[in-house]
């Protein structure tokens, strides 16, 4: 019984992930190095790769400082329209990417209701605008249960011994929750480099200009037909988001 | 001296504190003992600033700190479950206060490392404090909170999450460190053992208010009512009042003009020797006796015996 659980677990996640992702790593090295990379360095995917890296060094910082202060709010908070302020949260999972995209248009595009103030079309600002939407429930959802599960008192405790509301965050509670941020902060990069729908709808996919790693990849499969150019750009995504989480894992091992 | 002065405190509906007036004398060990739900955790936390009065004044050395933060009001705090800084050695615990004010770091190491010593962890310095018992744990929170030399060391059920042993060994550690540091506490407990054992006063709460403060001997033998003296130990039901049951003398005949009862069952608690007896009326009351008493009297169940109050405490019931 033990092996049939065991086995049949295996098989799902392997036919549904492990087979099919190891297939795009197996087409992409299948000419070797040199052609994969060769395929990484056309001047199209470096921009790409670029792009999608400034993209995430915006919103990471931007989603876990609104992270830190919305899971604080609500778990220490005690405030009138918590309940709301917690079913906000959840829209951005609740929205298709595709709706996000237009809602951004609607309200920051030519013809919206702020008319061009910005300019948001087409461009990084508008990008990192339907990014940090998509991506803004990871780090609270990771740290808000932790803030509950450490409770109050080693905070309490911290301002009985004179430390500050600020210097207990610092010292306290940041420590404390160290692990629920880094998981959201891995959540938050994985989803940022692989976003499509909202990015589809708000940039376009300009290739140099407006085209992120995963709008490449799409591009190259569907429009250019070159499927071994698809590949290679995937890897090199899977290859960004393996990256992160290792750097996390060392960085919590480093300060456990 | 910590003062507090008509202070009540309400949570939504429920009412926490009800204009609760307490003084604590300086350099005292006082327990604030009482059922839980009575307040008593809320009167220290109140205290200690960790909560707000809705009104009422509390002073601290004569010094009105009702609006002051935790931070400054000059108090160490002990949790019940320790709040140990997890991601913390036990030095670094012990040291926070100290670096919070910037104390010069030899300082601050010399200090910690008296500390240690004093409560008994100086080989455990560089653990975690998962590393630690729960008793270690509760002195590492002791010495945190001595750390920065408080006025008041305020101790919430400090003891409370530990087995009954360790419980009784730090009891009387925390007693022997009060003689030494004379610290002004205050103690918050369920446990009138607890609160009998090292406190020199008592305050015994129940229902938002304080219902009699003084030392156990007094309170024990003085209980202002019914509650105090339920509270603080054995009641027995006899002749219209409230006694003691070790008040209880048992005559093996009626001479000394004390009530018929019979004997329903005799229990050996060691020294203590426990009598169940029943009145002719059929309200049944029971009696403590020593073991010389009871071996004199050579009770067994059936027995016909002879009850009357010997002195003590008495309280219409």
């Amino acid at each position: 019984m033990k092996y049939v659980l065991r086995y049949s677990a295996l098989a799902y996640l392997g036919a549904l992930v492990l087979v099919p992702l190891g297939m795009i790593l197996y087409r992409t090295f299948e000419h070797g190095f040199a052609a994969f990379w060769e395929s990484i360095s056309t001047p199209a995917a470096v921009s790409a790769l670029t792009l999608s890296l400034i993209i995430v060094a915006i919103v990471v910082p931007l989603n876990v400082v609104f992270g830190l202060v919305t899971a604080l709010a609500l778990a220490r908070g005690d405030f009138r329209g918590k309940g709301l302020l917690q079913a906000v949260v959840d829209l951005p999972f609740a929205v298709s990417p595709v709706i996000v995209g237009v809602a951004l248009i609607l309200f920051w595009g030519s013809g919206g209701w702020l008319n061009d103030a910005v300019p948001v079309i087409f461009s990084l600002p508008g990008m990192v605008l339907a990014t940090t939407f998509v991506t803004l429930p990871f780090v609270v959802r990771e740290v808000e249960p932790v803030l509950h599960e450490i409770g109050t008192e080693q905070e309490e405790a911290a301002a009985t011994l004179g430390a500050s509301k600020w210097q207990t965050f610092w010292r306290i509670t940041l420590p404390a929750i160290r692990v629920g941020v880094s998981y959201g902060v891995v959540l938050t990069v994985a989803r940022a480099l692989g976003e499509f729908g909202a990015l589809t709808v708000v940039a376009g996919g300009v290739p140099g200009e407006s085209q992120t790693l995963t709008l490449l990849v799409h591009a190259r499969y569907i429009d250019d037909h070159n499927a071994f150019g698809a590949y290679s750009a995937s890897t090199l995504l899977m290859f960004l988001a393996v990256l992160t989480l290792f750097v996390m894992t060392a960085l919590q091992r480093r300060r456990a | 001296m910590i003062t507090v002065s008509h202070v009540t405190k309400r949570f939504g509906d429920f009412v926490a504190l009800d204009d609760v007036s307490l003084e604590i004398p300086d350099g005292s060990l006082t327990a604030l003992l009482g059922p839980s739900g009575s307040g008593k955790s809320t009167l220290l936390r109140i205290i200690g600033g960790l909560e707000t009065a809705d009104s009422g004044t509390v002073e601290i050395h004569g010094d009105d700190v009702t609006s002051v933060p935790p931070q400054k009001r000059g108090i160490g705090f002990v949790f019940q479950h320790y709040a140990a800084f997890k991601h913390m050695t036990v030095r670094d615990n012990v040291a926070f206060g100290l670096k919070i004010r910037k104390t010069p770091k030899d300082r601050v190491d010399s200090r910690v490392d008296e500390l240690l010593t004093i409560v008994g962890l100086a080989g455990f310095a560089m653990r975690y404090p998962q590393q630690l018992s729960g008793g270690q744990r509760q002195r590492m929170a002791l010495a945190r909170a001595l750390a920065v030399e408080p006025k008041v060391l305020l101790l919430d059920e400090p003891f409370g999450a530990l087995d009954a042993k360790v419980r009784a060994e730090l009891r009387e550690w925390l007693r022997r460190l009060h003689d030494e540091v004379h610290v002004t506490t205050l103690l918050v407990t369920h446990d009138q053992e607890e609160a009998m054992s090292i406190a020199d006063n008592i305050a015994v709460m129940d229902n938002a208010h304080i219902e009699q403060v003084g030392g156990p001997r007094e309170l024990y033998d003085r209980p202002a009512n019914q509650f105090v003296m339920g509270f603080l130990g054995p009641v027995a039901r006899f002749d219209r009042s409230l006694v003691r049951p070790h008040d209880i003398a048992i005559d093996p005949g009626p001479d000394g003009g004390g009530r018929e009862a019979q004997v329903r069952r005799v229990s050996y608690l060691g020294f203590e020797v426990r009598v169940e007896l029943v009145l002719p009326e059929g309200e049944p009351v029971f009696a403590q006796l020593t073991r010389t008493e009871a071996e004199q009297l050579d009770l067994a169940t059936g027995d016909i015996v002879w009850l009357r109050t010997a002195g003590g405490t008495a309280l219409a019931a």
